[in-house]
């Protein structure tokens, strides 16, 4: 185990340099996760970022945690293979919306209906930015990106009501630049048990120039003001459903939250897998083929 | 009783064939047998042709045969299938005179009509008897251990209670009564046990390779179900969690190597099982692992393809994909199994090698190994070697990537102070911060292969079975391996003069061994069940070496009798 002295955020930080451009969001969402993890404690040998591929994907070689910098798509399935083999790690997944909601989008409905326990943070910026402006699955109808440089046909997805569909037992929405929530959010994420959903909106100054931070500012709006009891999915439903349309305002804070046993409670064998006194009696496993 | 004798029980999918066929094997394993079953069945659930064949004796056993000595068949399809391949000294049992089947005399084959169907529907009221009235026909026709199939019966059917085992009993003594009363054996296939062996198992290729996972110390298994490796995770879904190990169901062949890769990097030895179009699946994440060194173990149960091919019949034509599969340079190893023994071990030794080598170790196995069974040893487990990956100590910096001699460098697992890193997919420091510089890409390149550069002096890589002068020398991988010995053994009785090499890994391809066993010989010739010679093609590209190729590609494997044929041909 590692010394418990609380670190500050700037501790765990590496000596690694962002490669974000200036202004881009996913600073905030760095900026928060560090917080967080002073403020929770978090250890740095017992902690595990994962990613896959994008502009926020970088993210864990910026922090001194233990990481790991995977495929596109692919951090969500990495991530539960680390937290089943050895519940006792943090698991912390982050990425951006085409990372998770189109090539790994296969994924997202099975990590939250098994209720694997771990963090899912999305730095969700509607547009593929390390690529050079490709459309993004919550991109807006009728946007012009080089890849639809005559308006986007596709109706946007819905990232808040695609988790609390699928059956995430945390389902909470935040704002890079709001860093006081995000850092909360995350804190509340990592000590929940159970699979944590966070969407960040992190706009992209530099290839987003519809969806900007003085785009959404005047938009937001705390959810605790119109939505206090958190076990409520349906009213989470029908405010994810609504937010930036009838309403014309986004809210942000926590939608909703459940205890749900975890998929590591539930699966047999694990229980007693770190007791590490049992040794199996392999001869007896053998006998099942003696004729 | 010859040498050995082969059975083969044809019916529809459905009827009890498999089944019957089983209980028949393990009876006679448990009497002192030598058995080998080979099955082919159909890709529906119910209907289509169904195969089970096994061969039996006293003596070892080196592959599933050439065709067979009795064939058993329930109904009108089966018999259509198989009697274009009765010759004089087959025996033909049917079921008669109800089922449809009509029978011609053929010169020097012995026919036996017995009324499965008959006895089942009208005399026991129990139609779905059918097979065991067929089992206790065969087993007095044959003089096969009726107790031990007693006894398997009980064991069986205990579970579904009295009444069902009594079902059975009855439906298998009718078919042996109906014998012993109407038929006069007029063939010369008589069974005799000998003594049982204590510490032999029985298992199939499936289950060999589960075990073999969990004695290797497996600890976490993921895939998604996929004919035919579906039974590897069967079986250790039922027996992994008593060493306190995981499986999970994923999502898809992506989601399955992904959970893998994660376990692995967090300490555990994993595992995932699939076939070919899995394995297409799974290419990206399996440059993923060899990039971040991580060690991970893939069995790839081939079946024909491409695409979705030939479901349920095999084919070694996924080795290209194995041992080349995924974009840019890097190294993975390929084992090949032949056997049920080589299932297990070269599972073990795919751990080991996934541990030392920190890399991924892909299996390969194949749809006709996958379902068969064979008696084989207990396997004596404190004689296995079990290795683990190199953890770095804690003292000193570390450095995850470190450029060493042996291309070796230590890991650490999480929850180890010190030990911070980030595995990547990126090219990489030594530290594991991103770097894409010329040179720094060549070094890592370099570091990555040199692991397994010289493997071939560390790992027993293939068996050689020669004196160094012969006339041709044989060089198979896989299940074709099993045909090729049967053949050579003939040849040799024959006076022929016939070498083989065996390779157990065959990427990287064993160079030395190859171009040693090829100097020793005046022609080699290559055998294998694909349209590419996939296996001579690496031969000829890695050991400079150009065989004489011998490719079938019809969905079954090789039988002794086409090796014999065409070693005689280019001998």
């Amino acid at each position: 185990m590692e010394v418990t002295q609380q670190l500050k955020p700037k501790d765990y930080r590496s000596d690694i340099p962002p490669v974000w451009c200036a202004g881009c969001g996913d600073y905030g969402v760095l900026a928060s996760l560090t917080t967080a993890f002073s403020a929770n404690h978090a250890s740095t040998a017992n902690t595990v970022l994962v990613s896959g591929i994008g502009c926020s994907s970088r993210l864990p070689y910026f922090v001194t945690t233990f990481g790991m910098h995977t495929c596109h798509g692919r951090a969500v399935p990495i991530a539960t293979g680390i937290k089943l083999a050895r519940p006792e790690l943090k698991v912390i997944v982050v990425g951006g919306d085409g990372d998770n909601f189109s090539i790994g989008g296969g994924h997202l409905p099975h990590v939250a209906r098994k209720n694997i326990d771990i963090t899912l943070i999305v730095m969700d910026n509607s547009i593929y930015g390390l690529t050079k402006n490709q459309v993004s699955p919550t991109s807006r109808a009728g946007m012009v990106t080089s890849t639809t440089p005559y308006g986007s046909p596709d109706v946007p997805l819905n990232p808040i009501a695609y988790a609390l569909v699928y059956g995430a037992t945390f389902v909470a929405q935040s704002f890079s630049s709001n860093a006081r929530l995000t850092a909360d959010l995350i804190g509340q994420a990592m000590n929940h048990k159970g699979f944590a959903f966070i969407n960040v909106i992190s706009p992209c100054p530099t290839f987003n120039k519809v969806d900007t931070f003085e785009y959404y500012k005047p938009l937001l709006r705390n959810i605790d003001e119109v939505h206090t009891d958190k076990g409520d999915k349906i009213k989470a439903l029908s405010l994810a459903m609504t937010m930036g349309r009838e309403s014309a305002t986004v809210p942000i804070g926590l939608f909703y939250q459940e205890n749900r046993p975890s998929y590591v409670e539930l699966l047999s064998g694990i229980k007693t897998r770190n007791k590490g006194t049992n040794k199996p009696d392999l001869e007896k496993i053998i006998d099942v083929f003696k004729l | 009783m010859g040498k050995d004798i082969i059975i083969r029980i044809g019916g529809e999918g459905g009827e009890g064939v498999i089944s019957a066929g089983d209980m028949l094997a393990q009876a006679s394993a448990r009497a002192g047998l030598e058995v080998l079953t080979f099955k082919t069945f159909p890709a529906e659930i119910k209907g289509g042709y169904a195969m089970y064949q096994f061969r039996v004796s006293a003596e070892e056993i080196l592959s599933h045969g050439d065709t067979f000595n009795i064939v058993v068949v329930f109904n009108a399809e089966a018999y259509e299938v198989n009697k274009g391949l009765l010759k004089p000294g087959n025996v033909l049992v049917y079921d008669g005179p109800d089922a449809g089947i009509d029978p011609k005399p053929i010169e020097g084959v012995v026919q036996y009509a017995v009324p499965m169907t008959k006895i089942s529907k009208v005399d026991l009221s129990s139609p779905i008897s059918k097979n065991m009235v067929a089992l206790g026909a065969v087993v007095q026709l044959f003089s096969f251990p009726m107790d031990s199939l007693v006894e398997l019966v009980r064991n069986k059917f205990r579970k579904k209670g009295e009444e069902i085992v009594n079902i059975n009993l009855k439906a298998l003594e009718a078919g042996a009564e109906y014998v012993r009363s109407n038929i006069k054996k007029s063939d010369r296939f008589i069974v005799h046990p000998t003594k049982p062996e204590g510490d032999a198992i029985l298992l199939s290729g499936n289950e060999a390779i589960g075990l073999g996972a969990l004695v290797a110390g497996c600890e976490f298994f993921s895939c998604y179900p996929i004919t035919p490796a579906t039974e590897i995770a069967i079986w250790l879904a039922k027996h992994l969690p008593k060493t306190n190990g995981i499986v999970v169901q994923a999502e898809d062949e992506i989601a399955s190597l992904g959970h893998v890769i994660g376990a692995s990097y967090a300490g555990a030895k994993a595992m995932t099982g699939t076939s070919g179009p899995g394995l297409d699946l799974m290419t990206e994440l399996l440059g993923f692992a060899s990039m971040a060194e991580l060690p991970l173990v893939i069995a790839d149960v081939q079946r024909g393809g491409p695409s979705t091919g030939l479901p349920t019949k095999s084919e070694q034509s996924d080795l290209f994909l194995a041992a080349r599969g995924g974009h840019g340079d890097f190294p993975r190893i390929v084992l090949a199994a032949a056997t049920i023994e080589d299932c297990f071990y070269l599972t073990v030794d795919a751990f080991n090698l996934a541990e030392k080598y920190q890399m991924p170790v892909i299996i390969l196995s194949d749809g006709s190994l996958a379902f068969r069974t064979e008696k084989i040893k207990r396997p004596d487990l404190a004689k296995l070697n079990i290795m683990n990956r190199e953890v770095y100590s804690g003292n000193g910096e570390f450095k995850r990537y470190e450029i060493t001699d042996s291309g070796i460098s230590a890991v650490s697992l999480p929850g180890q102070p010190g030990g911070q890193y980030i595995a990547t997919g990126l090219e990489h420091s030594e530290t594991a911060a991103p770097k894409y510089s010329p040179d720094y890409h060549a070094m890592m390149t370099e570091k990555r292969f040199r692991k397994i550069e010289n493997i071939e002096d560390e790992y027993a890589a293939s068996e050689y079975d020669g004196n160094g002068d012969e006339d041709i020398g044989i060089i198979s991988w896989g299940l074709t391996q099993c045909s090729v010995r049967e053949a050579v053994k003939r040849c040799r009785e024959k006076g022929l003069k016939v070498s083989a090499l065996y390779p157990r890994m065959v990427f990287p391809v064993p160079v030395k061994a190859i171009r040693k066993f090829a100097s020793s010989v005046k022609k080699v010739l290559m055998p294998e069940v694909n349209y590419q010679g996939q296996f001579a093609e690496l031969v000829r590209a890695h050991a400079g070496i150009n065989p004489i190729r011998y490719d079938i590609y019809g969905g079954l494997p090789f039988t002794p009798e086409q090796i014999e044929a065409k070693i005689k041909e280019v001998i």
